[in-house]
């Protein structure tokens, strides 16, 4: 089992043109998740979180409907079949 | 042979190419919607090498190159520069990229956000923290200044293991053991905002150039204050005398002919304008003794400036002088200065600028 990871168009590039990748086995949360990605997608993880294993500014992530930090950031528990959903927020001029 | 413009701005990359420096072809954007703070051409290799430092608002910073020009570029897959896990930080933006000397094939200097420098040895694929310098005692005390705490000046001594850097705020250190010990090089260049106006560090100084003359000869463009050193930065005396301003964000000097820099005066810290509206670079031919006003081809009604590293020269004769606005114009001069042409307008806010004959 695992969780779906949905991306956003401009993030494909670095992952083979794909939207979507599926982060097997299931990781027990949003942080161990991105620190698989570390691991099999460096190029990904880095765009996301920065050297301090923090969420940029300007990225999203949700869980389903729920931003995660609105519920426990990245310590945010996953079910199997989860779906996570990386987006970029409003910013820039 | 082929001249190449680098113009990292607030949105993208453009290259300008040009045989002989008065028609210019313009290709861009390159990396749009992301900042390019930093540009570099390394060109001691078989195949000129770009390197930029990009940051994307969304998806944070990093290093990317081009053996091409400009045909592909590639960045490295996990992060070219990453601070250790023990300092607590992490990479804000990079501000600099300062190829070695000829007879280090490979190291690339990089400045970074916050006060940081990093050492590549692989042609700037990846980085390693320079810990002399980020260790350092007084780091506590540099505090940043209006656009970030940073390294921005990194100056490599070809004829030793001496290397110089600048940073707003903390002024210039040196090393004289290959960047691992450093010691403040600011005696003379004021801080008028300390109560304390020659501090033994702390100053803002915004850019520094080396003379042609010797590499131990270097220009500094101040937070308010022109200056020259004569001796790698033990003591720096004001150069400022015929300058409309002494304040200002460039300062640039001829890399083939001795005693030959210039500068843009803007009228002061809370008055960042050029001099009565009036975009002008002033030349000096003697190291500062005497500055001549230089004009033609830059624009009356100019609210605009050219930020520290959107301006430079090229190693041609005579050299060209490159200067990038705020409100994305780029002048270039092919004769030393003397007259400019406008290259391209209407970019994003131009921050970096750089100049080659390939």
């Amino acid at each position: 089992m695992g969780v779906m990871l949905r991306l956003p168009t401009i993030l494909a590039d670095v992952v083979e043109g794909r939207r979507a990748l599926e982060v097997e086995p299931t990781p027990a949360t949003v942080g161990a998740m991105f620190d698989a990605l570390a691991v099999s997608h460096p190029a990904l993880e880095r765009r996301v979180r920065d050297e301090k294993g923090d969420l940029r500014r300007f990225v999203n992530v949700y869980v389903g409907d729920h931003d995660v930090r609105h519920l426990e950031g990245q310590a945010t528990a996953l079910a199997d079949d989860a779906e996570v959903w990386i987006l970029p927020s409003v910013a820039g001029g | 042979m082929t001249h190449v413009v680098a113009v990292g701005t607030r949105k993208g990359l453009w290259l300008l190419r040009s045989h002989d420096r008065r028609t210019w072809a313009a290709d861009g954007p390159h990396f749009a919607m992301q900042e390019v703070a930093s540009v570099a051409f390394d060109t001691r290799g078989d195949t000129p090498r770009i390197i930029v430092g990009v940051m994307s608002w969304h998806w944070g910073p990093t290093i990317a190159w081009t053996d091409d020009l400009g045909g592909t570029w590639h960045e490295t897959e996990n992060r070219a520069i990453a601070f250790p896990q023990d300092t607590d930080a992490s990479l804000g933006r990079v501000w600099q990229i300062q190829p070695d000397t000829a007879d280090r094939p490979g190291v690339i200097w990089a400045g970074c956000e916050p006060t940081s420098l990093w050492r590549s040895g692989d042609g700037g694929e990846s980085f390693v923290l320079v810990r002399g310098l980020w260790d350092h005692p007084h780091r506590k005390q540099w505090a940043p200044g209006f656009g970030g705490a940073a390294v921005h000046t990194i100056v490599p001594d070809p004829e030793s293991s001496k290397v110089t850097v600048a940073m707003s705020t903390g002024g210039v250190y040196v090393s004289d053991d290959g960047a691992t010990g450093w010691t403040p090089r600011n005696r003379g260049i004021s801080a008028k905002f300390f109560p304390d106006p020659y501090p033994e560090f702390g100053q803002c100084v915004h850019k520094v150039a080396v003379d042609a003359s010797s590499p131990s000869v270097m220009y500094a463009q101040n937070h308010h204050g022109v200056y020259r050193t004569d001796d790698g930065g033990l003591q720096w005396v004001s150069i400022a005398d015929g300058l409309p301003s002494d304040f200002g964000f460039f300062v640039l000097a001829s890399p083939n002919t001795p005693g030959t820099a210039w500068v843009m005066p803007l009228v002061a810290d809370g008055e960042r304008f050029p001099v009565g509206g009036r975009m002008r670079v002033h030349r000096t031919r003697d190291g500062g003794g005497t500055w001549t006003e230089l004009g033609p081809g830059l624009p009356d009604e100019a609210w605009t400036v050219v930020l520290r590293d959107a301006a430079c020269v090229d190693a041609a004769e005579p050299t060209g002088v490159y200067l990038g606005t705020r409100d994305g114009c780029v002048y270039a001069s092919a004769d030393e200065g003397d007259t400019y042409s406008l290259l391209v307008d209407h970019l994003p806010d131009v921050l970096s600028v750089r100049a080659v004959e390939v």
